[in-house]
This record gives C-alpha cells, sequence and structure tokens, in this order.
C-alpha cells in the first residue's frame, strides 16, 4: 500500500482499506478526498457517537431531534424554535476574527436550513490568561469577529459568557449558539426528495478557502504558533452581507413553497451537502462540477468539492418551481445555479456522482449514504487518569490554612462582561426583554415581520471547565443545573437542551473517558431535569503544545415562559463604568436564600473543589466537587415563580457562590447594601453549588416566601438584609479569612465595572 | 391614517422593528424595496437601520446609487418628511440631503447601549410638539456614529436651531455631542439613536414611541 495520498488526507489504513471495501475496487483521488473530509472526526463524529447515543433526546416538545441541521421545539401557539450550537474553535485559533466570524455565519445557516428565522446568537468563550500581548489579541479579535459578522448580518448576538483558564492560552474556545423562529408549518428537512428534480447551488462562489478545514484543521491537535501559521490557507473567510441576503432569499423561497429541501454547505462543502441530503432521501444525485461557479480559476474537482467556501446553500427544486426560485434570488442579488439532479438508486443505492458535465464524463461515483452515515464508528479506549485522585487530594481546598483576604478575592471573582455584549448588536428585533449581563437572556418569542406570540423564550449558556476537569460527570450535572437556574431564573420553564463537547485528543484514554464520564453526567441531569438533548457538536484534538485542554462541555439552555403577567426585575439604565445604577430600593428588603444545606451551620459539608476561589484565588485544582440533589432542582424549578412574584430581585448561585452571587445581586440589581446577619465559613461563602437562588424580598412578603418554601418542601434561609452602603459578611474561624467581607459599593463598583476592558485594552 | 414607507436595501436589517413601532404609534407602513421610485402614496420616508449593501466601502456610499435615493431626493426637495435612523442618517449625510458626516466611533468600537438625550430642537417632524430639554432614554447601536462637521456648518446648525437631539454624555466622540439633526426646511431629520427600540416597556423605555407619534401627526 502506498503511504500516501489518504495518510496526508487524515486517513487510517484501515479507513482506506473499508473504503476499498465499500466500493469493492480502489478509488480514485477525488473519491479518496470525499472519503477523507466526510469520515473525518468533524463530519462523522466517529469518536463520540457511540456515546451520544445514550442522551436522552425525546420529549413531548421535541419535534426534532439530534441528526438534523438544528434541534426543533414546539412552543406553543404555533410557533416552532430551532436551537443549535456549534465550536468554531480551530478556526479562530489561527486567525481569531475570521474564525470566530464564520463561526456565527455557519450556524446561522444551520438555523435557517430548518425554515426558521435566526432572531439570537449566543456567544461563550474560553480564553488565556490576558496577562500576555497574544492572548488579549486573540480575545479582542475574536470579539471583533462575532461583533463584525453578527451585527452586520441582523441577527442579535444576545448572550454568551466568559472563562479565563491557562489551558485555553493557544487553543480559545469559540462556541457559538444558535436560536430561530418559524411558524411551525415552515418547518423542512434537509431531503433531496424526487427523482429528476434540480440541486441548485445558492449564494457565494466556491474558492480555495478552507479545503480539508474539517480534516485537517479540526481533526488534529497543532502544536506551536508556527504550526498554526502553516494552517492559515484552510481558514474560511466570511462575507456577512452575503448571508443576509441569503438568509432573506431562503426564507422567501420558503415562505412561497418553492423549494421541497434545502441544505447549508458547511464543513466539507459540497460532498456533505449533496451526499447527505441524497442520503436522507434514500436517493442519488449527479453534480455536474462544470456548473459550480468558481472564485479562482484552475480549481480542480477535488477542490471544488472539498472547499468550505463560506454562504452557500444547496436548495432542491422542483422543475416547475425552478423560474420562480431564480426570480427570487435576482431579487435578492443572490447568485442561483443547477448544479445537479436527484436521481434514481441502482439496485436500491442511491449514488452520488461527480460528472464532467450533466451528462459527461464520471469522476467519481461513491453511494451517497457510505459518505453521509456509514464512517467506521470507534469505540476507544477510555482510561481514568492515573494521578486524577493524587491530585485531588494534595490539592484539596477544603483542607486550606493561612489568612485570606476575602475583599480582594471578591473584587478578583467579579468580570465586567460588558465590553463584550456592548459591542454586540444585542436588541435587534424588538425582543431583548432581559439582556445580556443577566442570568438568563429572555427574548419575546416573535418571528421578526411575522408571527407573534404572548410568549418568551429564555436562553443561557454555560460551561465550566474546572469543575469538569475534577470531575467530568459531576461537572456536567451541575453545569447543566446551572444552565436550567439561569434560564428558570427569568421564569421560564427549561424545555431542551444542546451541548458543545470541548475535548483533547480522541487518541488519548482518558479524554475518551472525559468524554463517557460527560455524556453519563449529562444524560442523569437532563433525565432529571425534563430537558431532552435536542442536538450537539463534538470539537476533539483541542490541545496546545501537547496537553489536552481542560474538558469543557457547553449547554445551551432554552425555557419558555409566558409574558402575560411580566414584571421586569432589570433596571432600566444598564450598568457601565460611567454611570450608577439606577433604582436603588425604596424600602426594606430581606435577602432569602432558597435550597442547598444551611450555610450557618459549621456541621454542614460545603465542598470547595472547583469553586473559582480555590483556583483562582487560591490555586488549589483539587478537592471535590459538591453533591447535588437533582430532585430538589426540579422541584425550585417547578416552584420558582412563585418566588419570583414575591420578590424584587432572583438571582441563581453559581460561580463564586454565595459570596459572588450577593455580589452580583447589589451590582446587577439593588444598589444597595447588604448586610449578612450571623457568620458563614468561607467554604458556605464560596461553594459552588448551583441549584439554589438568593431573592431580595420586601419585608412584608418575607413571611409568604418562607410559606411557600414550605409548602413545596424547600430549604430556605434568611441570610441578611438589603440596606446601606456596604456589603458585609462575617465569616467563621474553619478557615482563617481575617474579617469576612466588608466592602463599600462603590469601591465595589469602581473594581468590577469595565474591569474587562482594562485588563484587555492595556 | 399616515402612512410611512419604510425603505429597504439588501443588508437592512431594522425595517421590521421600524414598522411595528410605526404601527404601535397609530400610523401604518409598508415596507420598500430599495429599486422602488414611485413615492407618492407616502405621507414620509423612513430609511431604517442596518449595513445597506453590507456598508462595504463605508456606510451609505453604495446605498447612495439605489433608486430609491433619487426619488427621496425629489421627495425631500418637495417637502416631504424623511427620517434616517441609524444607517439612514449615515446614507442620508452621504447623499448630501443632511450635512456632516458619521465617522468611527473614537473607541473604534461598535457600540449597543441605551443612552440618554436631550431634545434640542422643535425643527424636525420627530420632535415637533415634545418640549426642548426633555431628556429620552433611547438605544444607540452603530461602529460610525461620530458625527463630524466643520465648525462654519456647526454655527449654522447650532445657529438654526437644526441641532435636533444631543448626547447627556458623549459615547462616540460626536461633534458638539449631536445625535441627530434636521435640513435647513426642518422636513429631514437624521439621528444616531434608534426610537424604534424604544417603544415598548417591557424593552426598558417607551420614550421612542413619543417621537414616532410626532411622526404620524403629520
Amino acid at each position: 500500500m502506498s503511504n500516501s495520498l489518504h495518510v496526508e488526507l487524515g486517513l487510517t489504513d484501515e479507513e482506506f482499506q473499508e473504503i476499498k471495501n465499500v466500493l469493492k475496487r480502489d478509488p480514485n483521488d477525488l473519491e479518496l478526498a470525499m472519503y477523507a473530509v466526510m469520515w473525518s472526526e468533524h463530519c462523522s463524529y466517529k469518536s463520540s457517537r457511540v456515546h451520544l447515543k445514550r442522551l436522552p433526546t425525546t420529549g413531548p416538545r421535541v419535534l426534532v431531534g439530534p441528526g438534523e441541521n438544528a434541534g426543533v421545539i414546539d412552543a406553543g401557539d404555533g410557533m416552532a424554535v430551532a436551537l443549535r450550537i456549534e465550536s468554531h474553535n480551530h478556526p479562530s485559533a489561527i486567525e481569531p476574527t475570521q474564525g470566530a466570524a464564520t463561526g456565527a455565519g455557519g450556524i446561522l445557516r444551520d438555523i435557517f436550513t430548518m425554515g426558521a428565522r435566526p432572531i439570537a446568537l449566543l456567544d461563550p468563550l474560553y480564553v488565556g490568561p490576558l496577562d500576555t500581548p497574544r492572548h488579549k489579541w486573540l480575545l479582542e479579535s475574536i470579539v471583533r469577529g462575532i461583533s463584525s459578522y453578527g451585527n452586520s448580518v441582523g441577527v442579535p448576538t444576545v448572550g454568551g459568557e466568559i472563562h479565563i483558564e491557562p489551558c485555553f492560552g493557544e487553543n480559545p474556545l469559540v462556541n457559538v449558539m444558535c436560536v430561530g423562529v418559524m411558524p411551525v408549518e415552515r418547518l423542512i428537512l434537509a431531503q433531496a426528495s424526487g427523482v429528476g428534480n434540480f440541486a441548485i447551488l445558492l449564494g457565494s462562489r466556491t474558492g480555495r478557502d478552507g479545503i480539508g478545514g474539517v480534516s485537517v484543521l479540526a481533526s488534529q491537535e497543532f502544536n506551536s504558533q508556527a504550526d498554526s501559521s502553516a494552517k492559515l490557507p484552510n481558514v474560511q473567510v466570511g462575507d456577512p452581507y452575503e448571508e443576509k441576503r441569503l438568509i432573506e432569499a431562503c426564507l422567501e423561497l420558503l415562505n412561497q413553497k418553492l423549494v421541497v429541501g434545502i441544505q447549508d454547505l458547511g464543513g466539507a462543502g459540497l460532498t456533505c451537502a449533496t451526499s447527505e441530503t441524497a442520503a436522507r432521501a434514500g436517493l442519488g444525485m449527479d453534480v455536474d462540477i462544470n456548473a459550480v461557479p468558481l472564485r479562482e480559476p484552475n480549481m480542480n474537482s477535488v477542490e471544488i468539492m472539498t472547499s468550505e467556501s463560506q454562504e452557500r446553500m444547496l436548495a432542491i427544486v422542483e422543475p416547475v418551481a425552478l423560474q420562480d426560485v431564480l426570480d427570487v434570488c435576482r431579487k435578492f442579488e443572490i447568485r442561483a445555479t443547477v448544479v445537479g439532479t436527484v436521481t434514481e438508486p441502482e439496485n436500491g443505492v442511491g449514488y452520488l456522482c461527480i460528472r464532467n458535465g450533466l451528462e459527461g464524463e464520471i469522476l467519481a461515483k461513491v453511494p451517497a449514504k457510505s459518505l453521509a452515515d456509514e464512517a467506521p464508528l470507534y469505540n476507544r479506549p477510555l482510561k481514568r487518569p492515573s494521578n486524577l485522585d493524587e491530585k485531588l487530594s494534595t490539592q484539596n481546598p477544603n483542607s486550606l490554612v493561612g489568612k485570606f483576604d476575602l475583599n480582594a478575592d471578591i473584587k478578583e471573582l467579579l468580570i465586567d462582561e460588558s465590553w463584550i455584549y456592548r459591542q454586540y448588536d444585542h436588541q435587534l428585533f424588538l425582543n431583548t426583554v432581559i439582556p445580556p449581563g443577566f442570568d438568563g437572556t429572555l427574548l419575546r418569542l416573535n418571528e421578526p415581520g411575522g408571527l407573534k406570540t404572548s410568549k418568551a423564550v429564555a436562553i443561557s449558556t454555560d460551561g465550566n471547565p474546572t469543575w469538569c476537569a475534577i470531575d467530568p460527570m459531576q461537572g456536567t450535572i451541575l453545569t447543566v443545573v446551572e444552565g436550567a437556574m439561569n434560564v428558570a431564573v427569568t421564569g421560564s420553564e427549561p424545555v431542551a437542551i444542546v451541548n458543545c463537547l470541548n475535548l483533547g485528543s480522541p487518541e488519548h484514554p482518558e479524554v475518551m473517558w472525559q468524554l463517557s464520564e460527560i455524556v453519563n453526567g449529562m444524560s442523569e441531569a437532563c433525565l432529571a431535569l425534563g430537558t431532552p438533548v435536542v442536538g450537539g457538536n463534538v470539537s476533539l484534538y483541542n490541545a496546545n503544545d501537547g496537553e489536552d485542554i481542560d474538558p469543557t462541555p457547553v449547554i445551551g439552555t432554552l425555557g419558555i415562559r409566558d409574558l402575560v403577567g411580566y414584571k421586569s426585575q432589570v433596571p432600566k439604565v444598564q450598568k457601565s463604568s460611567n454611570e450608577n445604577v439606577s433604582d436603588a430600593l425604596p424600602s426594606t428588603n430581606v435577602i432569602v436564600l432558597v435550597g442547598g444545606p444551611n450555610p450557618f451551620e459549621e456541621s454542614q459539608e460545603f465542598l470547595l473543589g472547583g469553586s473559582s476561589w480555590a483556583t483562582k484565588c487560591r490555586n488549589l485544582k483539587g478537592g471535590y466537587l459538591p453533591k447535588i440533589d437533582l430532585g430538589e432542582v426540579k422541584t425550585l424549578i417547578k416552584a420558582i415563580h412563585l418566588f419570583i412574584e414575591k420578590s424584587n430581585a432572583v438571582h441563581d448561585i453559581s460561580s463564586g457562590g454565595i459570596g459572588v452571587g450577593l455580589a452580583k445581586l447589589i451590582l446587577n440589581y439593588l444598589n444597595t447594601g447588604i448586610e449578612v446577619e450571623g457568620e458563614m465559613s468561607a467554604a458556605a461563602l464560596f461553594c459552588e453549588l448551583p441549584g439554589r437562588v438568593v431573592l431580595s424580598v420586601d419585608e412584608k412578603n418575607e413571611k409568604s416566601v418562607f410559606e411557600i418554601a414550605g409548602e413545596v418542601g424547600l430549604p430556605i434561609y434568611r441570610l441578611g438584609v438589603a440596606r446601606g452602603n456596604r456589603f458585609v459578611v462575617k465569616t467563621s474561624k474553619s478557615i482563617d479569612c481575617g474579617n469576612g467581607i466588608d466592602l463599600e459599593i462603590d469601591e465595589l463598583k469602581k473594581s468590577y465595572l469595565g474591569n474587562l476592558e482594562k485588563l484587555v485594552i492595556q | 391614517m399616515h402612512l410611512s414607507g419604510i425603505v429597504v436595501f439588501p443588508g437592512t436589517n431594522c425595517e421590521f422593528d421600524v414598522a411595528e413601532s410605526i404601527d404601535k404609534a397609530g400610523g401604518i407602513s409598508q415596507l420598500i424595496w430599495h429599486d422602488t421610485t414611485d413615492l407618492s402614496k407616502f405621507d414620509s420616508i423612513v430609511i431604517a437601520g442596518g449595513f445597506a449593501h453590507g456598508d462595504y466601502l463605508r456606510p451609505g456610499a453604495i446605498a447612495k446609487f439605489s433608486p430609491v435615493m433619487s426619488s427621496i431626493e425629489r421627495f425631500a426637495n418637495d417637502g416631504g418628511t424623511v427620517v434616517g435612523i441609524c444607517n439612514g442618517f449615515q446614507v442620508l449625510t452621504e447623499v448630501g440631503l443632511l450635512p456632516g458626516a458619521l465617522q468611527k466611533n473614537d473607541s473604534l468600537t461598535f457600540i449597543c447601549k441605551n443612552v440618554e438625550i436631550v431634545v434640542s430642537s422643535n425643527f424636525s417632524p420627530l420632535t415637533k410638539n415634545i418640549e426642548i430639554g426633555t431628556e429620552l432614554l433611547i438605544p444607540i447601536n452603530h461602529f460610525s456614529g461620530n458625527f463630524t462637521v466643520d465648525s462654519e456648518t456647526l454655527k449654522v446648525l447650532e445657529d438654526s436651531g437644526r441641532v435636533v437631539f444631543r448626547y447627556k454624555s458623549n459615547p462616540n466622540g460626536s461633534t458638539a455631542s449631536i445625535a441627530g439633526i434636521s435640513n435647513e426646511t426642518g422636513n429631514v431629520v437624521g439621528l444616531m439613536p434608534h426610537p424604534e427600540r424604544a417603544s415598548d416597556i417591557l424593552l426598558g423605555s417607551e420614550d421612542g414611541l413619543r417621537l414616532l407619534k410626532n411622526l404620524i401627526l403629520i
């Protein structure tokens, strides 16, 4: 066997043999290249699929589950919601602006492919410490890429998050979630049904950008900066204006019912779109390679079939509708070219046939299904890291002794993300009821220029590499809970999630163990909370100088609520570095904690493993994650609207524990001090057990809030009162923290407002 | 009833929002594709925000050549009411219906946030019945909102009451904190803030609706 082309294309010897078995002959170079992209890790999920099938994917609201371009949920009132999450990690590590921009572009196409108009993007980012010029440049460029593409394409970017960890220095994670809406009857699947129908390529011309992106870039690790420069030609370049016109043209085609199927061209380009649409319909397709409009001269057939040029779609159209389709495309100045036809299967096998001219010479002929669905699946070896237990016990923050300055710690743990979301149009379409910067984003459920409802959707993206490095299963459970709670505190019922699993190399058994544990945790939490997984993405080979990144499952959670009777708890003027939060509370308010163990009781166990206080302030990466009662979380989610009704602010406890949670309550909502009554241990103050909320309650409602908790069976504790201008928490002596927290809120604001911007700009 | 035509270039994205808010203000509206030339049935024309023709080259530079623009110039010169919001303001300065230019924000970043603006003149279709000095909470959303004009023109604008809106706290480096201006005859107005985004208390402010209610009284 010549050790050449198939290895260069990223295929193993076994995979090469499998291709020969399928074809019953040697593949030619074009066929080999098509298999290489379709059987790449990125397209085929060949290492992860055996695990992903353990996830719960069904539920009464699920219209479309995993496997299509996006999951679709029935939101009621005739409205369906499409959602998906993806990664664009590797392109963003190499060319951060374009990498992040095309990440947004790609996922938008997945959403409008289903018939939905995209109404929201969210961008969770995981980057290296902002103490080197390169890391600052990466973050600034990633944000610029999302901002320039998202704003221009006319889809608001309404949320996301940022985590700063050393393992993401050279391999930042750029995930992007998109949500779209449509009248249920517009839902369309990407199928090439109807023999004799035309396959029409819409949008940009095909160039040499992104050739082999999925196989070379996203399915191998790269080790150094020099390595990433060498891969530069594999990064696609985005054109948001082309995409905007493509969105409008495709929605018009769908509204006029002019297409029978539509599919975007993303990873693996034309090969993927043609083979997947044909395979889904159980049919074949003839593609005329000469018909494909090209951006550059002298492109060969391999380049044309594997190019990942952006802003392209494949529409399946009945011959009778062709002229109408061309007319719509002309209005929106979108290129539309017939490049193929849907064909009968031969002996039950639908072939993807690449020709030189529609009736011309056959350049490649392979079963469409073998490309799209029949990549070899690997059950790769799993192994729990052998040094994990030692690390967990030697670096256990619950055994801390020493003297610590909690005022400094609180300031360090608060990050003002407004520098990021201020650069994003987060208001377009007049849906943004709760803007970014709070817990979950709340959007009116309206189709711009179309169907209106009285409902709203809540969306949140959450990931915590620190938790998952310690215990990927428990870390994932806590992450799913955090997402559900972010949505729940807007008064919404969490109804579904999508997930993006960012991991290291699947060739390392420890990484495959992480993947398996993550899936187990996600299954357990989603079953308990009743949130099926309707879509996902797996990004492997995230590594840096040979070190795998910390495992980072990112959960995108969708919730639904009615807006009738909604009362906003969001201050009118958003905070910024030169404005004060307005609307200080008019009367005395009581601060209450709902859920979890009693933070004032010394005998309670508050595990600090994975907490940002332990990892960021004390540099301890071990210990054990808090245990969680998923039944109690479910009860809290079900009852939360009762608490919201009686409160003037509700905030869920997550990263930073009660300490940071109370500080955010002050900064985001109250604009008064909080005095905690009684002593709390540092462990109770910073334990990152999600599934709890802090409420600010007018004192006249205190009794009824406690009654509600009693009726539904939830633990509830009075923490203190909101008043004055200081944030005060006294600590007990289990870990010596001096006087605990005692900060003037002006000092807190001064250190918080604009602090991320200062880190990046300076 | 007042009929507004809302201009849609390829790349415009605020057209549905403007339409919804004008309807809410009590008018009716119709979207106009950029190749339209007959504007005779409209009581006013609104050029909505977004990225006309991708805003490649510079904002509004290509939109200037869309067929609808020469009709809008005629419509305005005949005394018709024309409002340019954000990208629409940029287009109006590009075709010369309003003076000055909108440069990149001095921060060199895109800015999306709620800002307070002050009504500085009644000499515009948006502020006819609003007391001078009224403060309004209205979002901005732009990369190029830094209104720039030479000192002589600035003096003319100031002296003739054509500075319609000013930022309370200048977010983008605009000359004299100017957020919006009108033309010599007071029938053409351009502003960077988005009144349509402040037309529902659920979204934080209804102050923009006050401006649109003035528009439909014409």
